[in-house]
């Protein structure tokens, strides 16, 4: 979603200005998009240029207020039926990176698989206690059941490959040695 | 400085001899704070349930030292040894284990009775543990008519009643649905934040993920700790 269809979506629901579309896009989004008012003001004039939109005289408070078109309303709708193609988002930086350990040689793709769980694990405890202490914004909510669904998939793709891995043949680590940056580091209190 | 409630240094076990050799864990080192909530992952037969049965005097190590509330256990008596397991550590099974003929406050205050507690102080800690996993009006109720979650919150009320501080829960969601596992995970954290020390076998990353420290066991090693971070996220490091 860009900047361009969240503007369209709120003006369906009602005219307004654009301070007023940034505040209420970001609470719309659980505070987790933080736009620039500047952006806000160039995509209202290019959204009007296409159509989509068209704009009053500015009020007494010298703020123009917005108005989305049939035209405008029709791109919504296209957009919400539109299903989100994961596949062109295209590559995956950590399956890649297994991937890659396994073709070089350059370190055991168990270590790369290791030191991820780790970090993958941190994020899902830190998103999992930003989850107890959730307020009751549904938005917000909302977005962190999608972010601790994502770190578990992880989690749980990482526990296949190692199973995968198990069954294999050593993996032959031809480079001399591993750099001391990417050792292991020993959280133990 | 302050003692960690439970200590594990270097232990080690180790099964059988010669060829028949199988070492269920190796070195393990490990401190629990108190107000922690310490979960432990791995495979099947890396070694989660043995280490939780060294943690609480339940097995013994072929090698290192495991301390409870500052007693070396290798040093204690069986009958000593059968105190720490009454006074100082209290368990928590994925089918609850709680005694059927026996009323949800009878099922906490009969261990502090057995060790010669009187009957009315002994009721009267069984109700302020209940108070605290919010089960106060369901003390006279049976197993039968409670719930699998609520069995399970007097489970928790009975393994931190009294002087015990620790508690050892072997995946103490397994048998609930989603929802209760989420509550009764809460639950853990709460006593935890309280006060009590708790160290929780699962193989969920998703209720790992509610612990302090998730340590990961690999063919009876630590394979890694991954620690929340000290500075919780702010809905900024999201944006």
């Amino acid at each position: 979603m860009g900047l361009r269809e969240g503007l369209l979506c709120l003006l369906v629901r009602g005219d307004a200005h654009g301070y007023r579309l940034k505040s209420e896009l970001e609470s719309a989004t659980g505070d987790t998009w933080q736009v620039n008012i500047g952006q806000v003001y160039t995509t209202l004039q290019r959204l009007e240029r296409d159509g989509l939109v068209v704009s009053a005289e500015s009020n007494a408070d010298g703020q123009i207020v917005y108005t989305v078109t049939d035209l405008g309303r029709e791109e919504v709708r296209h957009w919400l039926a539109t299903p989100v193609d994961l596949a062109a988002f295209g590559r995956d930086e950590i399956s890649l990176k297994v991937l890659m350990a396994m073709v070089s040689g350059a370190s055991d793709p168990r270590r790369v698989v290791e030191k991820q769980r780790g970090s993958t694990m941190t994020l899902l405890q830190d998103y999992t206690t930003l989850k107890a202490e959730a307020s009751d914004d549904l938005a917000w909510q909302l977005y962190l059941d999608r972010l601790i669904l994502s770190a578990e998939a992880e989690l749980r793709w990482l526990e296949r490959v190692e199973a995968r891995l198990d069954g294999m043949p050593h993996f032959e680590v031809t480079e001399p040695t591993e750099s001391k940056v990417t050792e292991p580091v020993e959280v133990n209190r | 400085m302050i003692e960690p409630i439970l200590s594990m240094r270097r232990v080690g076990k180790t099964h059988g001899s010669g060829a028949q050799r199988v070492d269920a864990l190796v070195n393990i080192d490990l401190d629990l704070m108190a107000g922690e909530l310490v979960a432990v992952t791995g495979r099947s037969g890396s070694g989660k349930t043995t280490l939780l049965n060294m943690a609480g005097a339940l097995d013994e190590p072929t090698t290192g030292e495991v301390i409870v509330a500052g007693e070396n256990l290798a040093t204690l008596s069986k009958n000593e040894l059968a105190r720490i397991r009454r006074v100082a550590v209290g368990y928590v099974f994925q089918q609850f284990n709680l005694l059927p003929s026996l009323t949800a406050a009878e099922n906490i205050s009969l261990p502090l009775e057995l060790d010669g507690m009187k009957p009315e102080q002994a009721r009267k800690l069984a109700e302020k543990s209940l108070e605290e996993v919010e089960m106060a009006g369901m003390a006279d109720r049976y197993p039968d008519q409670l719930s699998g979650g609520e069995q399970q919150r007097v489970a928790i009320a009975r393994g931190l009643v009294g002087p015990r501080s620790v508690l050892l829960a072997d995946e103490p969601t397994g048998a609930l649905d989603e929802a209760t596992s989420e509550s009764i995970l809460k639950l853990l954290r709460s006593r935890c934040t309280a006060g009590a020390a708790a160290l929780m076998v699962t193989h969920e990353p998703a209720y790992a993920a509610w612990a302090d420290r998730v340590v990961r066991l690999r063919d009876g090693r630590i394979e890694g700790i991954s620690e929340r971070t000290k500075t919780p996220l702010t809905t900024a490091d999201l944006s």
